[in-house]
């Protein structure tokens, strides 16, 4: 209830500033107010017109429409779960090249040096903040390389490096980063995190790779906020062969994935992606709508099997904030880290792996459905220092 | 935004308070916490090396005589220093004498490109402009009609052909000679920027349409990254300006500091929520005001100003400088005060507000809880609560589903607010006279 108190400070300073405004921006502010009221609307929000020789889609608001993929696009017989998808994988460090030549030289001279000294230290707290590993997690490591530094009686900076390496590639290593799948029921991943990181094309990725796989995918087009979230998962599921599942724009999400969960259940799917609006974490409100996108899922006990934070390579501390709320919110089993293949260096995934115990699954490394690859600590960390 | 930054600068200068004399010693531990805090809040290391040497040659040489404490002195030098470093005044887009003037957005995937397109196009047509949209992101799948809907929804056409960028570039200015429009927004493909082939597609996009302005968007939550993307930009496009996006989140934003630092060009805008409305000019003094815990009353009150029905306004500033504002006034500025979005974004706004209220999650569907109290008390509660005893309080506790604890709560709390609004009467209700807060921790005048 302190919020009483806030809000009569805030009624406060409001009630002084409007009191004395003059009568003459009044105009202006009638005018801005009506443009405000026309624009922000949901409601009244215009459905876009349905692009010649789509699929169509148009239904009274709130229901909800399978679209079976387009006929034609051949499905690959199921296989045996576990077995490896055939396509031949990019790794992290043949998609690096640009971004290695800009990286070389981070640490080149300093495994030329030969005494361990408090430019090298600095140099190594430069190298790690430069990627994004965060101060906080900066200090713990260095500590604690001091300590193994001093037990391994390293003398070199090469080995200094080493030590640091294997430390990290160790963190990292801890967890399970394979992507539940159990055979004979519909399996639920659910994809989170903020605007823009890349969730819609890493549903995109997984359900071609899943789907030429053998897995019968279903995709429900729970982002109903974003202007054509919808149509571009449409595409999607059009270019790999999965059922789409959608609402209206400005639907209810959560009739999205009721349905989504329905329709997986008729068909027999294998796999459902559950995409979902971009949001910042600290919107309680689209938090709250989260939490209850996951009870509805919850409903068919045991289906949640993933439920993944896309976290973009070039975020900076902040992703810790993310991982730590939407962790909060719908418990998040693994990280998606996108666009890899920049010069980015993602080393936030390190303070939400150590910190979070959230293990990163995946990683974006290119636009073609390859390029979302596993994720490899010896190679994330060599990345890292690339030199 | 810029919430923990300025949590940093306050404890630090909360324990440089009390001492006298500015030294070298202090002064560079002031160095070594302000680094930290700027590194945490993401700006760029070589950023912060440059920043710091500025506040400390500046710190060293300050005159120290003057009626500020040093604490003060050094709180005044780093604001002045981060206001210069995100950009002195506001910037302004450049309009082109002979239109259409064309504003061309460029960026990083997922910067929120299309979305500051629809924003900006709106923007310029509430100032009287004809703003004509143009996609020309012909590679993330349905980019185009998401900028067809946006398009719509703010009233402005939008012309894509599926031919490729460099010709739907060519082409917008004969769209908008056409339709008779000024101004061309035109939608770019996000790239990341060690991309040759398309950042050379850029260069030639901007051979063609000859932009006034070429905008990079920049995600506030982007750490060390955002100095190589904006000198990359900067370098092989060139760029007139920044447009800051998602600053609605916790993200410190230092990438705003990085970003106008290596680049030398203003941040024109900032987004600042979901909505298209909520799209605002960078202000970046009032930023730096943020940055130190200083509030944002100048965006407060152009907030208030926008959302508050002044007759009623007027009315309950009348009542409230008689002494007689009731519950029944409260709940209708609340409704008020609910248009002025999210209550933690206005929190963050308010100068000197008492760090345990700054810090308490406000979620909005708790004045929902507060209504109901307020709404299940009879007129004669609502105009004198001192009616109110103990089985009118079990009453209102059930009558609106709460607790009597809830409803003692928001009593008590009523009554400091009312306690205010008669110091506030006191001072005459004039402009920027805030009556002291309850706890509030002594705030540097500036």
């Amino acid at each position: 209830m302190t919020l009483v108190l806030v809000l009569g400070i805030v009624l406060l300073l409001a009630l002084a500033a409007t009191a004395v405004a003059t009568v003459s921006k009044r105009s202006h502010k009638a005018m801005d107010a009506a443009e405000r009221r026309a624009v922000t609307q949901p409601k009244s929000r215009p459905e876009p017109e349905p692009e010649p020789g789509e699929v169509e889609i148009v239904l009274p608001a709130g229901d909800d429409v399978v679209v079976p993929p387009e006929a034609g696009i051949e499905v690959a017989p199921p296989e045996p779960a576990g077995e490896e998808p055939p396509a031949v994988r990019p790794r992290l460090r043949d998609r690096l090249g640009k971004a290695r030549a800009l990286l070389a030289g981070y640490f080149g001279d300093l495994r030329g040096r030969t005494v361990i000294d408090d430019e090298v230290w600095e140099e190594l707290e430069e190298a790690l903040i430069r990627a994004d590993v965060g101060v906080t997690v900066t200090a713990q490591l260095l500590d604690d390389l001091r300590r193994r530094a001093k037990e391994a009686s390293a003398t070199t900076p090469s080995e200094l490096l080493d030590l640091l390496k294997a430390d990290l590639i160790d963190v990292l290593s801890r967890a399970d980063r394979s992507l539940t799948f159990e055979p004979g029921q519909p399996n639920v991943w659910m994809f989170v995190g903020v605007n823009g990181v890349g969730k819609t094309t890493s549903i995109g990725k997984i359900a071609q790779r899943e789907a030429a796989g053998g897995r019968r995918v279903v995709m429900a087009a729970a982002d109903t906020f974003r202007a054509a979230a919808a149509e571009q998962l449409q595409l999607w599921s059009q270019r790999v062969g999965a059922d789409l599942v959608r609402g209206q724009d400005g639907a209810d999400p959560g009739s999205v994935v009721f349905d989504a969960m329905a329709a997986a259940g008729n068909r027999g799917a294998d796999l459902v992606l559950v995409d979902t609006a971009g949001r910042l974490h600290t919107k309680v409100n689209l938090m709250e709508e989260l939490k209850k996108l996951r009870r509805i899922v919850d409903r068919t006990p045991g289906a949640l099997k993933e439920v993944l934070l896309v976290i973009d390579a070039s975020t900076g501390q902040n992703g810790l904030n993310q991982a730590k709320q939407f962790g909060e919110a719908v418990e998040v089993t693994g990280v998606i880290l996108t666009k890899l293949d920049g010069t980015a260096k993602g080393g936030i995934v390190l303070a939400v792996q150590s910190e979070l115990g959230i293990p990163v699954k995946l990683v974006g490394v290119g636009e073609s459905a390859a390029d979302l690859i596993e994720f490899d600590p010896e190679e994330f960390v060599e990345a890292l220092f690339a030199a | 935004m810029f919430d923990s930054l300025s949590d940093r600068f306050e404890s630090i200068f909360t324990r440089m308070r009390g001492r006298g004399r500015l030294g070298e010693k202090e002064i560079d531990e002031i160095a070594r916490e302000i680094r930290l805090a700027l590194l945490e809040a993401d700006v760029n290391f070589k950023v912060v090396k440059s920043f710091i040497n500025r506040v400390k040659e500046e710190a060293a040489g300050a005159d120290l005589s003057k009626s500020l404490s040093p604490a003060q002195q050094v709180i005044k030098i780093v604001h002045q220093e981060l206001i210069n470093t995100l950009g002195g005044e506001t910037g302004k887009l450049a309009m082109n004498p002979k239109p259409p003037t064309v504003v061309m957005l460029v960026g990083l995937q997922g910067s929120g490109k299309t979305t500051a397109c629809g924003k900006l196009a709106r923007h310029l047509k509430s100032q009287g402009l004809q703003p004509l949209l143009v996609a020309a992101d012909l590679q993330r799948p349905a980019a185009v009609t998401q900028l067809q809907v946006l398009g719509e929804q703010v009233g402005v056409p939008v012309y894509s052909e599926p031919t490729d960028p460099v010709a739907v570039a060519r082409n917008a200015r004969n769209e908008a000679g056409r339709l008779g429009k000024n101004v061309i927004v035109l939608d770019t493909a996000g790239r990341l920027q060690i991309d040759e082939a398309l950042m050379d597609e850029l260069r030639r996009m901007r051979e063609v349409v000859e932009p006034d302005n070429v905008l990079l968007v920049v995600d506030a939550m982007t750490g060390q990254e955002a100095v190589s993307v904006a000198e990359s930009f900067a370098e092989t496009v060139g760029i007139d300006g920044v447009v800051l996006t998602k600053l609605d989140g916790d993200a410190r934003g230092g990438a705003a500091l990085s970003v106008k630092e290596v680049t030398g060009k203003p941040i024109l805008f900032a987004g600042v929520g979901e909505k298209l409305v909520d799209f605002e000019p960078f202000h970046p003094d009032r930023m730096a005001g943020r940055i130190l815990g200083m509030g944002d009353v100048l965006t407060l009150i152009e907030k208030a100003e926008a959302n508050f029905d002044q007759e009623q306004a007027v009315k309950a500033a009348t009542k409230l400088r008689k002494g007689n504002f009731s519950l029944d006034d409260f709940l209708e500025q609340m409704q008020q005060v609910k248009k002025m979005g999210p209550l933690q974004n206005i929190i963050g706004m308010i100068p000197g507000m008492p760090k345990e209220l700054k810090n308490t999650q406000v979620d909005d569907k708790e004045l929902g809880k507060v209504e109901a109290i307020i709404r299940s008390m009879t007129p004669q509660e609502r105009n004198d609560i001192s009616l109110i005893n103990g089985s009118r309080r079990l009453r209102i506790a059930k009558g609106s589903g709460t607790t009597t604890q809830d409803v003692n709560a928001l009593l008590k709390q009523f009554k400091m607010v009312q306690g205010m609004m008669k110091q506030m009467a006191g001072a005459g209700g004039k402009k920027g006279r805030f009556p002291k807060m309850p706890n509030m921790g002594d705030f540097p005048g500036m």
